[in-house]
């Protein structure tokens, strides 16, 4: 039995919510998941094993969908995470350009939390603003008409 | 409905809300109450005018004044001088004829809205403006005068075919469902569009959702089911959010809920998020996922409409099948089928892409030409470059050179070129794509999405994505060619679903088009559009070249020297073929070969 600490309880609490948002409801579980997520930017393993048994799923099905779906993070994320658009349009539009000039300025690879645990970046499916590209996304915030040079500016937006 | 005799439209796309969309949506409210015009001048908000990136931007109706670039300090003196004097504020107007990056522009002689029809026109989140555009009364003709089958034998007769891409006759489809055995049954909206390039459903669903909302219900009532689900990709929120305002205002009009227009038909709607995963867009795989579970595709048979959601006879249609459905029962069934070619009846809609001058949604009727979508109303190559390819149908799809540009479009056609109809994206590359790299890039995406489950799909991609990649490298073999078209045909032989069975499309479509660009790879270790780095130089053209040292000043890896006012030179060992000397150079001496 470990020792449960305050941040043990936080999550208890956050799953809580969840479940009790979608009445602990089995064919919920992708929603639960989501607003955990949204809260806690992860979904951590305490948070699993409390999910797990108030829906009364196993946990193995429990990581099985958390590790499925791309916007769910296993791991804790930085405090800000920036997801690049990796489609075509963005790509044929100049977006390699824009995605070497992010990696260089942040000095991490797609998939990797920087040291400091301020940035998280990560590729993403199309987000369907097309029109606009290259685009990227720091939390809620779209960029659009990226060129590598606005790289530093947006970056220095966030604390 | 209260009348005003002037409207405001704020733009709330996710770009103008980045730019303070909303606080200028308040001040223009709390002016126009200062002034007391409130009963006068309605404020609305709207997904999309087409400036945002010069947002936040604003129409005016009737006049249809467009303003961009708003301040907040600003608004006080629009709302007097537009709305108390009259006079408009000309210096905040939007350019006129601005090329530029509209998603929605008014249509060109050549487009037909059917399913865009109210999209940018109506406040997606006002249901009586629907209804005052003949809303619901498809529902109501349907619900009143005719029974069941009557419907989906209208809907066969309009020969409307599956708007996601497979083309298959969607009242075939309801019928199906409806002769399945069992009181329960789904109907389920496909909004998981995943198409890299593709934002038709995203417009519909933020601009016009009760169309799609309406279409549900009727199918729901054709088929015999009480409950629906619209599934959404989560990389959508404000579509989510429209809609999810839109169910509300149906239910509490009486359009969701039990007894519908008095009758005895109940049916209700939930929408259901995606959480990121390209092959939800696969039936199986969506439906596994509303059930909570991994969005694994399954072998069908069984057909969803068979055993469907919780094993129940599901209909699965996408989004702009049903926002066809309302205008088909309105309009009559000949009148759909008037439009388009022998076999692909209606319009499309696409969302065009890449390197054209005029990117966003179109939407036109089959049978018009790949010359015409990308010439006449995309308005041609950006920077007056050379059409090298377009790449229809999403990451599945294939690409296809000039020699197509007279095909008419349409699921067939389209089919025998070697490519697919798919969702409706449209990415359109120019001559200096290489078509080697497109691919490689499109298997990267597969390789991404593939959800794991059947091996030829898992390994065999990533088996074809190494070969692409080897041979970008520079470091392609002989016998890599076949080795694609071999892995490719057995990867289309024994896959599950149709991301497996698409996957090797890309390919397959370059070797078949632009094979002497992977042969210039692999066997004079060339990239012929000079875009693989392994395979290129850049040089600097003595010539051009007037000693500016501003190449030198921002190569991140020293590798250019040369003095002031003398021609620079850089060193092929220490560049990593950055292109940023290219890009800043001011006498375009920087040359790739």
């Amino acid at each position: 039995m470990t020792i449960e600490t305050k941040k043990d309880r936080d999550f208890i609490k956050t799953a809580d919510e969840a479940v009790d948002m979608y009445d602990a409801k089995k064919e919920e579980l992708i929603p639960i998941l989501m607003k955990v997520n949204q809260d806690l930017g992860y979904i951590p393993k305490p948070v699993m094993e409390h999910i797990s048994s108030r829906l009364s799923v196993p946990q193995s099905h429990l990581y099985s969908v958390a590790s499925f779906y791309h916007m769910f993070f296993t791991k804790q994320t930085g405090r800000h995470v920036i997801k690049f658009c990796e489609s075509a349009p963005c790509h044929v539009a100049g977006g390699r350009e824009v995605f070497d000039a992010l990696k260089e300025e942040l000095g991490i690879l797609p998939g990797e939390t920087s040291e400091d645990g301020k940035w998280t970046l990560v590729t993403t499916s199309c987000l369907g603003v097309c029109a606009v590209g290259p685009v990227m996304m720091v939390d809620e915030d779209i960029y659009g008409n990226l060129t590598p040079e606005q790289i530093p500016d947006i970056l220095a937006k966030y604390e | 409905m209260a009348y005003f005799r002037s409207h405001i439209l704020v733009c709330n796309d996710p770009e103008c809300l980045e730019k303070g969309s909303m606080e200028i949506m308040d001040l223009l409210k709390q002016e126009i109450a200062k002034l007391g015009l409130q009963d006068e001048v309605q404020v609305l908000d709207t997904p999309r005018i087409g400036l945002c990136a010069q947002g936040p931007e604003i129409m005016v109706y009737p006049e249809g004044y467009h303003y961009i670039n708003l301040k907040k300090e600003n608004i006080p003196f629009l709302v007097e001088e537009q709305f108390l004097k009259g006079r408009p504020v000309k210096k905040w107007f939007a350019p006129e004829k601005k090329e530029g990056t509209q998603e929605l522009r008014e249509p060109t002689t050549k487009e037909v809205r059917v399913v865009l029809r109210n999209c940018g026109k109506i406040d997606p989140e006002n249901i009586e403006e629907y209804i005052a555009e003949d809303g619901y009364a498809a529902l109501a003709k349907v619900l009143t005068e005719s029974n069941p089958d009557e419907v989906i034998q209208t809907v066969k007769e309009s020969s409307l075919r599956g708007r996601g891409g497979a083309g298959f006759p969607t009242g075939v489809k309801w019928g199906f469902t409806r002769d399945s055995a069992g009181n329960e049954k789904y109907v389920i909206c496909n909004a998981d569009e995943g198409d890299p390039g593709a934002f038709m459903n995203r417009a519909v669903l933020e601009g016009d959702p009760h169309s799609v909302v309406e279409g549900m219900i009727i199918a729901a009532y054709a088929i015999g089911a009480s409950q629906g689900y619209i599934y959404c990709r989560a990389e959508y929120p404000i579509a989510v959010k429209t809609v999810k305002i839109a169910i509300s205002q149906a239910r509490n009009m009486g359009l969701l809920g039990e007894n519908i227009f008095g009758t005895d038909f109940s049916f209700d709607l939930e929408v259901r998020q995606g959480a990121g995963a390209f092959v939800c867009g696969e039936e199986t795989a969506l439906i596994a996922s509303i059930e909570g579970k991994r969005g694994e595709p399954r072998p069908r048979p069984p057909f969803p409409a068979v055993s469907g959601l919780f094993g129940k006879p599901t209909n699965i249609n996408n989004v702009e099948s049903y926002a066809n459905i309302p205008q088909i029962i309105l309009n009559g069934p000949e009148w759909f089928a008037s439009m388009g070619t022998e076999k692909s009846k209606g319009t499309k809609t696409f969302a065009l892409a890449g390197d054209v001058n005029k990117t966003g949604l179109i939407e036109v009727p089959f049978g018009i030409t790949l010359r015409e979508i990308i010439f006449d109303i995309g308005g041609g190559i950006k920077n007056g470059k050379e059409f090298k390819a377009i790449q229809t149908g999403g990451p599945m799809g294939g690409c296809l050179p000039k020699e197509y540009l007279d095909l008419p479009v349409d699921y067939e056609k389209l089919t025998e070129a070697g490519s697919i109809m798919g969702s409706g994206g449209m990415v359109v590359m120019d001559d200096e794509t290489c078509m080697v790299d497109i691919a490689r890039f499109f298997l990267e995406f597969i390789q991404d999405e593939s959800c794991g489950k059947c091996v030829p799909c898992r390994v065999g991609t990533k088996r074809m994505l190494e070969i692409l990649t080897r041979i970008c490298d520079g470091n392609g073999k002989d016998g890599d060619i076949e080795l694609l078209e071999n892995l490719s045909a057995e990867i289309i032989e024994d896959s599950l679903c149709g991301l497996g069975k698409g996957a090797p499309n890309p390919v397959i479509s370059t070797l078949r088009f632009f094979k002497d660009e992977y042969e210039a790879h692999i066997y004079n270790k060339e990239c012929p559009a000079k875009v693989c780095r392994a395979l290129i130089n850049y040089e600097i053209d003595p010539e051009k070249c007037v000693g500016c040292t501003l190449c030198a000043r921002n190569c991140p890896v020293d590798a250019i020297s040369g003095e002031r006012k003398q021609t620079h030179v850089i060193d092929p060992d220490i560049c990593i073929r950055c292109g940023i000397c290219k890009q800043v150079c001011n006498y375009d001496a920087v040359r790739v070969t």
